[in-house]
């Protein structure tokens, strides 16, 4: 049988498969005789996952073909492409304003979220101490508070703190409602390394904040990453909180500027696209680097933390 | 070699912990704390302390204690917040089994070994990374009459010209659904890929000497593993599909006809298009205490953490 299954995955060559197939000259991880536990066909993988991946990608493909088509064409390939919906969107629709602003936010965010999170993500990891259960408490109900509903009373505070207009307050907004997790995420890689390690840095003379950066945070690289990013996409993401509290166009976010144009009366499909476009770059680019360590991440026990 | 130094110097250890002094974790979890009250535990008690005012900005007259009058009126009079609930209630549960179910296939898809999995997994999960606002202006290109793919299709001999999804009463919550699962299924396939990692090998090795199939193997050694990983993650994002509000607010606007009104978007329209912030408040409360009653009942009964192995 599995010398079946050895013949079936022949386009494989350097598959070891079977006890009496070729030897496995090519050193792998696993020795061949595991290789058959998981073999599965290889149609049963790539037919749902072609599907799958049409219906990703049609998506992306559809509104870059919008986004660079010439105005009124109902082309199915992007050729002859244009930039005038760009530069429309970019000059015209002030997208050039929203991004800067975006990247502010997004920026800020990621700062703030981390360095905050990490305080705090330390201390749940490495201390016992007698509010500690209730903070953890706290930081599980809070994701049950809905942001959407928060809107009023966060715009009176930020009205009383004179920060209505400023983007200033959508970086605290979102930065608060991303601590929550972070924390969590954080303090469960942390707990991932071993305390041995810092006490040995100790010996050596180290302080602990000393200890810490030489020791730890190296190690905290993946989880770091994972939980930068996330509040980076979250808040270049996020539209209610830059909707509410910055309603002065040269302070908008780019989902706000989406916005106004999918409401705008008659929709402009093209500058839509395009602004689609510009909003889609940077996660996607972000996201294209991350991925690899988001299940790393992960997976370093980070969800049982 | 930690140990070893240890030993060689063990009055060290101890002191230098004994240094750090007693106030430093509180001093860790201030900034969060602090940030935390103040953004976060401040709006909720105004929230709940409103719920119980009468408290309307074009109707200052009336300003003033309510006590359970705002209560009273969203259990016996307001119909409109049974059907947003009822809608959030659908909406929810319809788009945590959907993104479960295909985000589980496709992490045991993308889980397996084969040639092109780095770019693949880089492709299903991109939509992960994607805003509500981008999902929808995404869709509404897809989607619209004119130039959207039903054209295409009528062009092929398929369906009629001019045909909107998001406007028919009948296919706008299908034609809402999909465009959340596009970019929610990834949410699911990345965390429970995660966990597939630490599903020891010699598990299956061990099934399949016994003559376990992989169905039985799927049934008998992934799911249980990953039992915990799951109840998880469908909490949070149940919780998350039932507070989020960009996708729909900006795909249908909650239309047509208030079809895709779910009961955050009511309470957005009550509290800030309808400046009744007193009532906002009370329907804000009951979602609030609803959705804390589901989840506790949903980790009960999926006796989570428990040990089931």
């Amino acid at each position: 049988m599995t010398a079946a299954l050895a013949e079936k995955n022949g386009t494989r060559a350097a598959r070891p498969a079977a006890p009496e197939g070729p030897p496995p000259a090519t050193p792998r991880r696993r020795p061949g005789r595991e290789r058959a536990f998981d073999d599965v066909p290889r149609w049963q993988i790539y037919v749902p996952l072609g599907i799958y991946l049409v219906f990703t990608l049609v998506p992306f493909y559809w509104m870059f073909l919008f986004a660079v088509r010439p105005a009124g064409s109902t082309s199915l390939v992007p050729w002859p492409m244009t930039g005038e919906h760009f530069s429309k969107v970019w000059n015209e629709r002030s997208f050039a304003v929203f991004f800067q602003n975006s990247m502010i936010v997004g920026v800020c965010t990621l700062v703030a979220t981390t360095l905050v999170a990490l305080a705090g993500g330390y201390a749940l990891a490495r201390f016992d101490f007698r509010i500690k259960n209730g903070f953890m408490l706290a930081l599980l109900c809070s994701q049950f508070i809905p942001g959407a509903l928060m809107l009023v009373p966060l715009f009176e505070i930020f009205k009383n703190l004179q920060m209505i207009n400023s983007l200033g307050s959508v970086v605290i907004a979102e930065t608060v409602f991303q601590l929550p997790l972070s924390i969590i995420l954080i303090s469960g890689f942390i707990k991932n390394v071993p305390p041995s390690l810092e006490e040995a840095a100790w010996v050596d003379g180290c302080s602990r904040f000393r200890a810490f950066c030489a020791v730890v945070l190296p190690l905290l690289r993946p989880g770091l990453i994972a939980v930068g990013s996330f509040a980076f996409v979250h808040s270049w993401n996020h539209f209610l909180f830059a909707l509410m509290f910055l309603s002065e166009q040269d302070k908008q976010t780019i989902p706000v500027g989406l916005n106004t144009l999918i409401g705008a009366d008659s929709v402009d499909l093209g500058a839509l696209a395009a602004g689609g476009v510009i909003a889609a770059v940077p996660v996607v680019i972000v996201f294209a680097f991350i991925q690899k360590w988001l299940i790393t991440g992960f997976s370093a026990g980070a969800v049982k933390g | 070699m930690a140990q070893a130094s240890a030993a060689a110097t063990p009055p060290k250890v101890p002191r230098r912990r004994s240094a750090s002094p007693r106030r430093l974790p509180y001093l860790l979890i201030a900034p969060a704390g602090l940030l935390m009250l103040g953004f976060i535990a401040y709006p909720v008690v105004s929230v709940f302390y409103y719920s119980l005012q009468n408290y309307n900005v074009t109707k200052p007259w009336r300003n003033g204690f309510a006590g359970f009058d705002n209560f009273t009126r969203i259990f016996t009079e307001d119909d409109q917040f049974w059907t947003t609930l009822g809608f959030s209630a659908q909406w929810v549960i319809v788009q945590v089994a959907l993104q479960l179910t295909l985000g589980l296939a496709l992490a045991l898809i993308v889980n397996q070994t084969f040639i092109g999995r780095g770019i693949s997994r880089a492709m299903v999960f991109s939509p992960w990374a994607v805003s509500g606002v981008l999902t929808s202006t995404i869709w509404i290109l897809l989607y619209n009459s004119s130039t959207g793919f039903s054209r295409y299709l009528a062009d092929a001999g398929i369906g009629e010209y001019g045909t909107s999804v998001l406007s028919d009463t009948g296919t706008v919550f299908w034609a809402a659904t999909v465009a959340e699962l596009w970019r929610g299924v990834p949410f699911f396939a990345i965390l429970i890929l995660a966990d597939l990692q630490s599903v020891s090998k010699e598990l299956y090795e061990a099934a399949s000497v016994d003559g376990a199939g992989r169905l039985r193997q799927f049934f008998h050694i992934t799911l249980p593993h990953l039992r915990d990983a799951i109840i998880l993650s469908t909490l949070l994002r149940g919780v998350w599909e039932f507070n989020n509000v960009d996708l729909l607010y900006t795909l249908t606007g909650g239309g047509p006809a208030g079809e895709t009104t779910t009961l955050p978007l009511y309470v957005a329209n009550t509290g800030i298009e309808g400046h009744d912030f007193g009532y906002a408040s009370a329907l804000t409360t009951v979602a609030f205490v609803i959705l804390l009653f589901c989840s506790i009942v949903y980790l009960r009964l999926s006796k989570f953490g428990g040990d089931h192995k």
